[in-house]
Formats: structure tokens, C-alpha cells, sequence
């Protein structure tokens, strides 16, 4: 999976979370809360969506790692490759 | 131990904020059992049959409406952690309500789903408030909106903008009939909330009443997983070791949960586990409901949603002296909400709440009991009626009745569970939704939020915030 994979894979994940926000121009170095209504609520879903969906686990101490969708990258790209790559 | 008999989660009642936590914690994955002793869903907010007609119980409108687009709301947030499509509920706005104060209603405030109508009848009315007015509603659109709902007075904050008596009193009137089980005044906290569900926020009802959100809430809940136990109560909490460690059912079964969340109030829960409150004080309410062969509109009373009333200017929000107080009240006409070209309900409701003594009305012998709600039901309607346009013929209501109902205080404790029959919980609210167990917690009607979207929004947070453990600063 490439960066730019990971990063639709977790902006597919906001548009179920918050169907009501517009993504068309999420940037992604920006934190997701400054440019969209997101609060904690709305992180957990997305950690809950990650495994859901992925079998990815973030732990709480990582949660910061999901500020923008860069970081979210940056974090998530390695982990959905490991688990690519273990099946 | 049998794990058939365990969950993650064990909630008690079936009502909105416990249906909502269900939803929101099998979404992650818990196991979570619902435990009901009635036959039907909804609790303070469900329905019933009667004589072949589906009656809602005393909803008379979802408030904390906004229309799609509007961020940062409640309605918004339980749409977003519910994953239900606001389309589901078929919400359709109120026409337009108002307050009327003084012998037949003279003294008149409307208000809408549009803040500025309610700005400019305040401007107008009360030109020298107008500006201590604004005060308040910027102050309400600050407050964060699952912020608590306890505080200093409502009054004395009222005051501090508002210099008019009558004005405090009006706009204090439906935030009061709405949501507040104290007397006379209200908690900021929960002011506020009110204030923006009312007032900034709005009113809207499906077409088909409470059962349409009951239906979409349930099918979230069987969606996600979750198991309900209908006519199958929680008789009673065994605490071990300050927890909440086996759950005995009515059926005597008993069952451990790692969490046990309580929908059924604070002195309910609380008498769960042994404890034996002192006396409770409460309010009660009795409404009046005539089922009509035409349309409100029809018979000339216009097309008020709903109408606040109180016949002076100074309003009391008390436990009555007597059975009932007729002086104030509401009326609803859920007709009256904008259904869409050629959409209507096919017979017209008028129903009329006012505020009632819950020790007046209990272990009344039953035809005494039957023979005072055929009398104050008279007595409430013809109270009512001085705010509405005078019929003709006048006895058209009469004329056109063709069912009625009326609940009582009683009517509520019998069916719903609820300590004297009080919809809207003790005076204390418990907005952390922390008890004397460290595994067992509230949602619902104890913690200060109001009506449909608020009992789910509370229920929600409750999941989110014991159960979940959602990291207050993620991100």
C-alpha cells in the first residue's frame, strides 16, 4: 500500500464517520480537527473503523500519531504492509 | 460460570439513552445485553394502541431539530455515532410555536425553527431587553454541548441581562415544561441545554410519530449485535467489593456483567442495590388527549404546534396544592408540523399537559380515581381553550371528539417505572453519571440532557466515556 492508498483508506473511514462533511479539499499536513468538526468521539470511531475494517490496532498512546492525514500515513502505510504482507 | 450469562455490558431499560449506549458499544465490538421489564421499547418516550389507534407517549415534538448542513449540534453528533442517515427519521419541522401569558393569552411570544422570529418578537415586545436578550443566546451557542447540568440559578443569571420579570418568566416557561424537574428555577447547566434545544435548536416530528425513530433505533441495535430481554426486568444489584458483581433478573436469574449501565433513574438504580432514599421530591404531569374527525385547522384553532400558556404574568412551576394546576400548561397540535404537500395525519390530536401532585392522585380507590380524571380532564381542556380562537359552534370540540385518553402521574410510575411518575427525574442531576458501584453507571433521565435527542446523546456519552474510556485529548 502506498501513502496516498492509506490516506483515501482513512478518508473513506471520515466519510462514513461524518457523512456530513465535506472532503473534497482535506489537506493533508493540516490537523483533521482544525479543518473538520472531528472530536475525540469521532477519533475512537476511527480507531474502531481501522480494526474493524483492517484488523489494525492503535493503541491509545498512538492516537496522536492520527492527527493529519500525512501522519496518519506516515503511521498507518507500515502496518497495513505488515499485515499485507504476513497473509 | 455459564458465559451465556455474561456480557461486557449490561444495560437496565429500553428506553432512548439505553437503546443509544446499546448501539454505540456493539458497534465496538461488546457484548451487550439490554434488559426490559415492559413488553415495549421507547420508555418515557414510546408509543401504545388503544381502541385501534397508536397514541405517542408525551411526545410531543423532538426538539434539538436542525436542518442538514448545521455543524457542531446534538442531533448532528447521535446522526454521526449512531451511523444513522437523518433521512431515516423522516423529521419534519414545526410550523410555529408560541408563549402566551395573562387571562386569554394576550401577552405573545412565537418562536419558530428560526432564531430571528423569536430575537424580533423579544425586540419588539421588550425593547429594552433586547439586547441583554442576545446576551444570553450568545452565551448558550459557547456552552459546550454535552457541558453538564448542574450550576448556580438560571434565575439570577437570567437577571443579570434581563430586567423584565415577564420576559424572564415567559421565556423561562417552556424550558421549564420541557425539561426541568426542580421547582421554580432551573440549573444553568441545564437552562442552557434547554435553551438550545427550544429556542436556537427546534421542533420536529415524523409523520408517524415516536415509532418511526423506535424502528430505525432498534434496527441499529439488532444491526450491531446487540441482545435485548423483553418483560424480563432487573429485580435487583448484588454489590461485592464496590462493584456491581451479579445482576438478579426478575425471572430470578442471575447474570454478571463486566459494566452495568442504568437508563431507570438515580433512587431507582439506587434501590436496586438495597438503598432506601428518604422522601423524593418530584413533578408530575397529567395530559389530556382528544382524538378529533378533522384537522385543528379545520375546526379554527389555526396552526400552532405547540402553545406555552399561563394566565398572568408571573409563572409558577410547582408541585400543585391540589390534583392539578390548570393555571399553565401545553398544548400540542401534532398536526401542525410541516408534513409536505398532501401528507397529513389522518385524524386531528389536541393534547393538553399540565402540571399535577403525583400524592394526590396515588391509591385514590378506582372509581374515585376514574371519576377526578373525568373531571379535570374537562377542567384542563376548557383551561386551555381560553388561549386558543373561540369555536362555533361551541360545542364543536365536543362534536368533533372521537376518542380520548388521559394519563396522570400514576399512569407514568405504572408503566414506565419511574418514582412518582416523574418524566423527568429527581432534582439532582448527575451529569458524570458516576454511583456508589465503580462498574455501574447512568444514563437517561437523571443527567440533565432533554427529550429524544438528548436522552440518546446521554446515553452515548455515558458509553463512550466509562466504557469506551475515550481519551479526553486524542489527537
Amino acid at each position: 500500500m502506498t501513502n496516498e492508498e492509506c490516506k483515501k483508506a482513512v478518508l473513506d473511514i471520515i466519510a462514513d464517520i461524518a457523512p456530513d462533511e465535506d472532503l473534497s479539499n482535506v489537506k493533508p499536513e493540516v490537523r483533521l480537527r482544525d479543518q473538520l468538526q472531528l472530536d475525540s468521539m469521532d477519533f475512537l470511531d476511527i480507531v474502531m473503523e481501522l480494526r474493524k475494517r483492517h484488523g489494525i490496532e492503535v493503541p491509545e498512546a498512538d492516537y496522536i500519531q492520527l492527527a493529519s492525514l500525512d501522519s496518519c500515513a506516515a503511521y498507518l502505510t507500515p502496518k497495513f504492509n505488515a499485515l499485507a504482507a504476513k497473509s | 460460570m455459564n458465559s451465556g450469562s455474561h456480557y461486557d455490558v449490561a444495560i437496565i431499560g429500553a428506553g432512548l439513552s439505553g437503546l443509544a449506549a446499546g448501539i454505540r458499544l456493539a458497534h465496538f465490538g461488546k457484548r451487550v445485553c439490554i434488559f426490559e421489564r415492559h413488553n415495549a421499547v421507547g420508555g418515557l418516550n414510546s408509543f401504545y394502541s388503544l381502541g385501534g389507534r397508536k397514541y405517542d407517549v408525551g411526545l410531543h415534538a423532538l426538539t434539538n431539530f436542525v436542518g442538514p448542513g448545521v455543524k457542531g449540534t446534538p442531533l448532528g453528533k447521535i446522526l454521526r455515532q449512531l451511523r444513522i442517515d437523518r433521512d431515516e427519521l423522516a423529521l419534519c419541522p414545526q410550523k410555529g410555536s408560541r408563549v402566551a401569558f395573562g387571562p386569554a393569552g394576550e401577552r405573545v411570544l412565537r418562536f419558530t425553527n428560526d432564531f430571528a422570529l423569536l430575537e424580533s418578537e423579544v425586540a419588539r415586545d421588550f425593547p429594552a431587553q433586547a439586547e441583554g436578550f442576545r446576551r444570553i443566546a450568545r452565551f448558550v451557542r459557547d456552552m459546550p454541548l454535552a457541558g453538564g447540568a448542574q450550576g448556580p440559578s438560571a434565575r439570577a443569571f437570567i437577571r443579570e441581562s434581563i430586567g423584565d420579570p415577564v420576559l424572564e418568566d415567559m421565556l423561562l416557561c417552556p424550558l421549564m415544561f420541557y425539561g426541568s424537574a426542580r421547582e421554580d428555577d432551573m440549573d444553568l447547566g441545564q437552562f442552557a441545554i434547554m435553551f438550545r434545544a427550544l429556542y436556537l435548536e427546534g421542533f420536529a416530528r415524523p409523520l408517524e410519530g415516536v415509532r418511526v425513530i423506535m424502528r430505525v433505533i432498534l434496527e441499529k441495535y439488532r444491526e450491531a449485535g446487540g441482545e435485548r430481554r423483553m418483560k424480563c426486568g432487573v429485580r435487583s444489584v448484588v454489590e461485592r467489593g464496590g462493584r456491581a458483581a451479579a445482576l438478579i433478573l426478575d425471572t430470578g436469574e442471575e447474570i454478571t456483567a463486566d459494566h452495568v449501565l442504568s437508563s431507570i433513574g438515580a433512587v431507582e438504580t439506587a434501590a436496586l442495590t438495597g438503598a432506601r432514599p428518604g422522601k423524593v421530591r418530584t413533578l408530575g404531569y397529567v395530559e389530556t388527549i382528544s382524538v378529533l374527525d378533522r384537522q385543528p385547522a379545520a375546526l379554527g384553532w389555526g396552526d400552532d404546534t405547540i402553545v406555552f400558556f399561563n394566565d398572568s404574568d408571573a409563572f409558577t412551576y410547582r408541585d400543585p396544592a391540589g390534583q392539578v394546576d390548570t393555571r399553565s400548561g401545553i398544548i400540542c397540535f401534532p398536526n401542525n408540523f410541516d408534513y409536505g404537500p398532501g401528507r397529513e395525519l389522518a385524524e386531528g390530536f389536541f393534547r393538553v399537559t399540565c402540571l399535577a401532585n403525583y400524592d394526590a392522585w396515588k391509591g385514590l380507590p378506582e372509581d374515585a380515581y376514574r371519576a377526578d380524571k373525568a373531571r379535570w380532564f374537562g377542567a384542563i381542556q376548557d383551561s386551555a381553550r381560553r388561549f386558543l380562537p373561540a369555536l362555533e359552534p361551541a360545542d364543536l370540540l365536543e362534536r368533533s371528539t372521537v376518542a380520548t385518553d388521559m394519563f396522570t402521574p400514576t399512569t407514568v410510575e405504572k408503566y414506565t417505572g419511574h418514582v412518582r411518575g416523574a418524566i423527568y427525574g429527581a432534582p439532582e442531576k448527575n451529569p458524570e453519571g458516576r454511583t456508589a458501584l465503580s462498574n455501574l453507571y447512568l444514563c437517561g433521565t437523571d443527567q440533565g440532557m432533554l427529550g429524544i435527542v438528548g436522552s440518546m446523546l446521554s446515553g452515548i456519552s455515558m458509553a463512550n466515556r466509562h466504557i469506551l474510556q475515550a481519551p479526553v485529548s486524542a489527537a
